[in-house]
């Protein structure tokens, strides 16, 4: 006899805890074949983006301190997660995006691999980006790329797990603390993806996800003036016009490039700061 | 004196009186400079007027004294000049190899170092800044960031690991008038190193010297329309940036200005890189040299007048030591000579226009209401042109107007701190980070305040170094981007995946 | 925390200060002095005054009394009054003046102390084992005291570096109370051989030891080490003179020696000590250089700014 299936209540992701939104608001997922209900999303709110930003700026000393070897441990210790968990990816790239199996275990495959990817950058895009510069008199002068801060992150309209999966982490590897507000179509994925963040060693704050409307949303992420760096992956000029002209007060740092590789130093270097440090030669 | 007096000889009677030192008056000679009564814009590889029809008096600020007349480059001008960088950009500059660009700027950077002195000359006469700052540090960085930049033309593959580059087009530049010709070396050398082609509009009160960087230019053969200068104020520069035939805005300038360029490029896709204003910390640890610490103090505020937008304008001292160092400072201050920009004995020269020394006015009028804390140089300031001596407020609280607002003059505030973790955290407590300095004998504290200060450049154990391999730019509201050094390369191409 | 090192003295403990020197920043400074332009009067004051602060010097094996008496003559008249009529037209001419010492040998005190009796000219004598300062402490008294007794009017002694390097500042503090107390009437100056300390942290704290020990003077070399005098150290020397005045109100005199070799040079110098300790130290009690051949080319210079012509060395003795 067929047991009733306990089926799981998909909520938030903010400190590193499962909240549902404080507004109470929800969005219905349907399958897409059957168009019957796959589940009920949180619709964060103003405040929850608000707490996810608080959460990701106290995360921050922590985070962007560990050393890069111990970030990147816990970077592949996702990846690791992400494998076992590849079962609960399929089920929402099949489900709710309509994908065969076999491109759904591609995306499925091509995050691991970035996670893997990123995993093996923390400790060296410093070495690659880095430099001594020679400088004309008795100084040791160095030039060395540094966390920018709390950055946010509006993923592609449409779920593409590999490019949302490759963007987080490349802003984390380097020390940052980043919101992401997930895909419209496709935000079930939060479920197994907080879930392999929650379960991998990374401090609470780290990574917060939302989902719920980005036309809601974003206007509050150009406003608030914590968030330092902003990747704008929407393709809407819109939205990208937005961020710019608010984000001026604060001097934002928006990276809306989209064609970019996945595996890539570039996607780090976005959300970078680069620091030069001078001090006297003498004895 | 608590000791006997030594023999003295019969000759030498008058021995034990001390005589007082006067320095000359030395000033440079001036004539080694020619300056047009009225000037055109360079567009093009030539000298034109301006279809506007306006000019504009550029003065000598160290005596207030007109200069010469100034093109206005109005709608008409700018996009004529933008024309002109188009056409070079797909005519020649994107054509020719990064070997033969290479060989233009070293010619550049030759022919400057050749006519050093006029340029360092005519940067103090139009800017006011003492000579010997011109002479010995503006004008052969601008020389030194040419031949720096010409090296990497052809060698862009090693510059982006695993990346190739390509130029974004034409640029657009607008400069402030505190480093004149030095902020357009900033700007043009790696934009042409790169591959780009130029519009530049000078700040409104130091245009001269980017008009001899033209000629220098034309001597060079460098290509028409690489590089082409409109001059003008504040409306020529929107013109500039609001161009739609435009692939790249640099800016640097004040962070008001500056936000105001993001917002109405917004949408544009246009490149940018701000390099704005700050209020930048100079932390002095009580295991400081201290005489060195008073010395990178000193020239951290008053350097260039305090039109830097690096400066260290707040001091923060460990309690411990407030009292000597203030002392000390105060002993220094009384040795700074304020006057004639062209003496080359002068330390402080002129504020470079009525309006800033106004502002600057204001500004210390303020600090003064809110903190009566107050010294200045008893120095002698000349009777014509615009010049402040000068001074700190003591005991400044972070929430001051002077502890807050960036000044651009010679005003330092000076406050306490007591363990690293404050002086770190009152260092970035600002919506500013530029650049920070820090004294200490210590190597390890010095790494740990380093690496605890949101700042673009660090200054340990000295303060206000320049170098063209080196790379200079901020942390939040200083801007994004940075210029000099492998770093100063990559706001001008993009990076191919 | 700020470093100190306590002494032992006749009064009780005595904390000297560790101020610690960074290099580049002294250098930087240092070179800030070289590019000030002197008004002409005024260089023409300061040449004047660069003889009157001079210490004829001359510190060689090969001394004898013939050499001694033949420099002492020199120091009295660097150059006969009354021969130079072009010179004597100049509105700023004064006659050129005696220098402020000669210094030599102990075995040599003697010779100049008879050529120069009655011109008021300081006899000047290296003791305590010059130069390396390697001998017994009774051995550097003796030699002190001889040198006075002989009519040294002043005593330039060297600091033990064999104890500063190995760190026993107080045998280097006692050493110098010691020779203070044998000068007598003696003016004293604390050669602290700057060459070999090498550091100006150990140039720093040596000359707060040698000012607290009671030196009249400190005085960087002894001329036989280089480097010898230059700009920084000097200018390190100043600043700790400075402090030192500023804590006890004493005004300690300063004494570059070996290097310098130009007018130019001595001017610089002048103004180091103008814009650091200020004029009070611009007169013969409070600066004197230390040179064998400076003084010709001050001459030279004198010359050239009172009658705008190179006069060419044969014109007055090199010696």
């Amino acid at each position: 006899m067929n047991r009733l299936k306990v089926s799981k209540t998909i909520k938030l992701f903010i400190d590193g805890k499962f909240p549902r939104t404080e507004s109470g608001r929800t969005t219905d997922i349907f399958f897409s074949d059957s168009k019957k209900l796959y589940a009920h999303l949180c619709k964060a709110s103003r405040k929850d983006l608000r707490m996810s930003v608080d959460a990701a700026k106290a995360a921050l000393p922590g985070w962007s301190s560990k050393t890069a070897y111990n970030r990147g441990q816990i970077l592949y210790r996702m990846a690791e997660m992400a494998e076992a968990k590849r079962q609960e990816f399929l089920d929402v790239l099949e489900n709710t995006m309509g994908m065969s199996t076999e491109d759904a275990n591609t995306q499925v495959d091509q995050a691991i691999d970035c996670l893997v990817y990123y995993a093996g950058f923390t400790d060296k895009y410093q070495q690659v980006y880095g430099a001594v510069n020679p400088v004309s008199g008795p100084h040791h002068n160095f030039t060395t790329p540094e966390p920018m801060g709390v950055v946010a992150h509006l993923a592609s309209t449409n779920l593409n797990l590999p490019s949302l999966v490759s963007e987080i982490v490349s802003v984390i590897c380097s020390g940052n603390t980043v919101l992401t507000v997930l895909p419209e179509n496709g935000a079930a994925i939060i479920a197994p993806l907080s879930e392999v963040i929650a379960t991998s060693d990374v401090p609470g704050g780290v990574v917060n996800l939302l989902t719920g409307s980005f036309d809601e949303l974003y206007p509050h992420i150009a406003t608030h003036m914590e968030i330092i760096g902003v990747k704008d992956q929407t393709e809407n000029d819109k939205v990208s016009k937005t961020l710019q002209i608010e984000g001026a007060l604060n001097m934002k740092r928006i990276s809306t490039q989209n064609e970019e590789n996945l595996k890539d130093i570039k996607n780090i270097l976005d959300f970078v700061e680069f620091k030069t440090v001078w001090h006297p030669i003498g004895v | 004196m608590t000791r006997k007096k030594l023999n003295q000889s019969t000759e030498t009677k008058t021995a034990s009186t001390p005589f007082v030192f006067e320095y000359s008056p030395a000033p440079q000679e001036t004539n080694i400079v020619k300056i047009e009564k009225k000037n055109k814009l360079f567009i093009d590889g030539k000298f034109v007027a301006p279809k506007s029809g306006k000019y504009f008096a550029t003065l000598n600020p160290a005596t207030g004294e007109k200069l010469a007349d100034l093109a206005e480059a109005g709608k008409q001008d700018v996009d004529l000049a933008v024309k002109a960088a188009r056409k070079a950009y797909k005519n020649v500059w994107s054509k020719i190899s990064g070997e033969e660009r290479g060989r233009y700027l070293f010619r550049i950077a030759r022919l400057i170092q050749e006519r050093a002195r006029e340029f360092a000359v005519l940067e103090t006469l139009d800017n006011g800044k003492p000579i010997k700052e011109t002479r010995d540090i503006d004008i052969p960085l601008v020389a030194a960031h040419f031949f720096y930049n010409a090296g990497w033309a052809d060698k862009l593959n090693y510059a982006f690991p695993g990346h190739q580059v390509s130029p974004l087009g034409v640029a657009g530049q607008v400069i402030p008038w505190n480093f004149p010709l030095l902020m357009a070396a900033w700007k043009i050398a790696p934009a042409l190193a790169t591959g780009n082609t130029v519009v530049l509009k000078p700040a409104e009160t130091t245009s001269l010297s980017a008009l001899l960087l033209a000629r220098i230019f034309q001597e060079a053969e460098l290509p028409d329309g690489v590089v082409n200068f409109v001059t003008g104020a504040g409306e020529t520069g929107a013109e500039l940036v609001a161009h739609k035939d435009i692939n790249k805005v640099a800016f640097t300038g004040s962070t008001d200005i500056g936000k105001s360029i993001v917002q109405a490029t917004a949408g544009t896709n246009k490149r940018l890189t701000m390099e704005l204003g700050g209020k930048s910390a100079h932390i002095v640890y009580e295991d400081a040299a201290i005489d060195q610490a008073v010395e990178g103090v000193i020239n951290g505020i008053f350097f260039n007048q305090g039109h830097v937008c690096c400066a260290g304008s707040r001091l923060l001292v460990e309690e411990s030591i407030q009292d000597i160092v203030v002392k000390k400072l105060k002993r220094r201050m009384e040795e700074l000579r304020v006057g004639d920009p062209m003496d080359k004995n002068t330390d402080i020269g002129a504020i470079n226009s009525k309006e800033q020394l106004n502002k600057i006015h204001s500004l210390v009028k303020k600090g003064r209401e809110e903190n009566p804390d107050f010294f200045e140089s008893s120095c002698p300031l000349p009777k014509k042109g615009y010049f402040h001596r000068p001074c700190f407020f003591n005991n400044a609280a972070s929430s001051s107007t002077v502890s807050r607002v960036e000044i651009f003059g010679p005003v330092l505030s000076i406050s306490t701190f007591r363990t690293p973790d404050e002086a770190i955290a009152k260092a970035n407590d600002t919506n500013f980070g530029l650049a920070a300095g820090i004294w200490s004998e210590k190597g390890s504290k010095i790494h740990k305040t380093a690496l605890g200060l949101k700042a673009g450049i660090i200054w340990a154990n000295t303060y206000n170094k320049f170098d063209p391999t080196s790379p200079f730019g901020g942390y939040f509201e200083s801007g994004f981007g940075r210029e000099g050094g492998r770093h100063g390369l990559l706001p001008y191409v993009e990076v191919n995946s | 925390m700020r470093g100190e090192i306590k002494i032992k003295s006749a009064s009780g403990s005595l904390p000297i200060p560790i101020e610690p020197v960074d290099m580049v920043g002294a250098h930087e400074r240092a070179a800030s002095f070289t590019t000030r332009s002197i008004k002409k009067t005024s260089k023409i004051q300061a040449l004047y005054t660069v003889i009157r602060m001079t210490d004829l010097t001359t510190l060689e094996g090969a001394d004898t009394p013939g050499r001694v008496r033949q420099l002492c003559i020199k120091a009295r008249y660097p150059v006969p009054h009354d021969i130079f009529s072009e010179l004597q037209s100049h509105p700023d001419y004064q006659p050129i003046p005696s220098v402020a010492a000669v210094c030599v040998y102990p075995s040599l005190v003697k010779v100049a102390v008879d050529t120069l009796r009655g011109t008021g000219i300081n006899i000047a004598s290296v003791a305590t084992a010059f130069p390396s300062g390697q001998l017994a402490i009774k051995e550097k008294l003796k030699d002190v005291k001889l040198a006075v007794l002989d009519g040294a009017t002043e005593i330039d002694m060297v600091i033990n570096r064999n104890a500063f390097l190995k760190g026993d500042y107080q045998t280097v503090f006692d050493e110098i109370v010691r020779v203070k107390e044998a000068c007598g009437d003696a003016h004293l100056k604390v050669i602290l051989e700057t060459g070999e300390l090498k550091t100006y942290d150990n140039v720093r704290l040596a000359s707060h030891i040698a000012m607290e020990a009671g030196g009249d003077f400190i005085k960087t070399s002894t001329g036989k080490i280089q480097p010898a005098a230059t700009l920084p150290v000097t200018l390190v020397m100043l600043q700790a003179i400075r402090d030192f005045h500023d804590k006890t109100g004493k005004m300690i005199g300063m004494k570059p020696a070996g290097g310098i070799k130009t007018a130019k040079q001595a001017i610089q110098y002048l103004v180091m000590v103008n814009e650091t300790l200020g004029s009070a130290w611009l007169t013969p009690d409070m600066f004197r250089f230390g040179a064998s051949s400076l003084l010709n080319d001050v001459i030279r210079q004198l010359f050239k700014q009172m009658t705008g012509r190179y006069y060419y060395d044969k014109v007055f003795s090199n010696d």
